[in-house]
């Protein structure tokens, strides 16, 4: 999936307003809005994981471990921005598909604790 | 499921089955041919009075039992590379289901869109109602809509086990620690048994595989209705 935090360019603004914001980043933020329209309609299509190029082989182990790390820091990127964290909930549908209710369950102790190994 | 004395392959449920039951039938006439012809020479040359001392060499032979088992070979693997190049085809699944060891009972997950999740235990001997399969039986079979590729992640909690449906033509080993994935698609509605294939214990030849393949519509029904009684 696109890096969508990374986007924009990163430029210094020193106004929050939305016609700052747009004067700053432009086109960048329709680009972004678009991607970001196409993401929950994908969301809301979803049926299952689809395959991934990545992971073709029969060891699925990474393709689920992946996506519990990616939707972390998709969310701790986002967040950190301060932008919407809903295009997370791709990464979330996926390992919620893939991994076992088990996994799922200690790596979010492992995550409340911090002592979880990934790097989120 | 298999019957008493059964010699050949359960009927197949799904399209790769149907072509590894087709493989096998020619491969195994390849066989057949083989060794009888091979029989025939061997009681031919036993039997016979003509004995020859003298025969050194024959470039002629030499080909024919060079060249035709090289034939013959080629005859078997080019169905067996098609197969296994099938087998290994991308389809985007409709359907994830997780099948995860345990000592000593099956539990499948649905969490594709809410979380379900439920235990398989094999039905006790003494339980079943007449019509039923000894140690085939389970209490919740694993219910799938026929004629859609359903994706199956194999785990295990504890011990290896392996999770099989041989009318689906499917077998996979359940490894802790690690996600197995395989899919197969039910071509008609039916219910199919497999038995788990690894060794993993005491009750290894008691914890079976149950696979209900029914009409879509029937299958939300079944979900629904799980969601609220677990």
């Amino acid at each position: 999936m696109e890096k969508v935090a990374s986007e924009c360019p990163a430029r210094r603004v020193t106004k929050l307003r939305a016609t700052a914001l747009r004067r700053a980043f432009g086109a960048c933020v329709d680009r972004l809005a678009e991607k970001m329209a196409d993401m929950t309609e994908k969301i809301q299509n979803y049926r299952t994981a689809p395959f991934d190029a990545r992971f073709p082989n029969t060891n699925q182990t990474r393709n689920c471990y992946q996506n519990y790390l990616d939707y972390h820091r998709c969310n701790k990127a986002l967040a950190a921005k301060g932008l919407d964290v809903s295009p997370c909930d791709w990464y979330q549908r996926v390992f919620k598909s893939l991994c076992p209710v088990g996994w799922v369950e200690k790596w979010n102790d492992q995550v409340e604790n911090g002592t979880f190994a990934g790097r989120v | 499921m298999a019957t008493p004395l059964q010699l050949g392959f359960q009927d197949a449920a799904s399209p790769v089955m149907e072509e590894l039951v087709h493989f096998h039938d020619h491969a195994l006439m390849v066989v057949y041919l083989i060794s009888s012809f091979v029989l025939y020479i061997i009681i031919t040359l036993v039997m016979m009075k003509l004995t020859n001392k003298h025969a050194h060499d024959s470039q002629e032979i030499e080909i024919v039992w060079t060249v035709l088992p090289a034939i013959i070979l080629i005859v078997v693997a080019l169905p067996s590379l098609r197969i296994l190049y099938l087998m290994d085809e991308i389809n985007n699944p409709h359907l994830t289901v997780k099948a995860i060891g345990h000592q000593w009972y099956w539990s499948y997950e649905y969490t594709d869109y809410k979380d379900l999740s439920f235990d398989s235990y094999m039905t006790p001997t003494q339980d079943l109602t007449p019509g039923q399969f000894r140690l085939l039986e389970v209490d919740h079979r694993m219910v799938v809509p026929t004629e859609s590729p359903i994706r199956v992640l194999i785990t295990a909690d504890d011990v290896i086990h392996s999770w099989t449906v041989p009318s689906m033509g499917v077998k996979m080993d359940a490894v802790p620690g690690r996600l197995n994935q395989t899919t197969f698609i039910p071509s008609r509605p039916g219910v199919y048994y497999g038995q788990c294939s690894e060794i993993c214990g005491a009750n290894h030849s008691f914890m079976p595989i149950v696979i209900e393949a029914v009409p879509l519509k029937h299958f939300e029904d079944w979900s629904t209705s799980m969601l609220e009684f677990t």
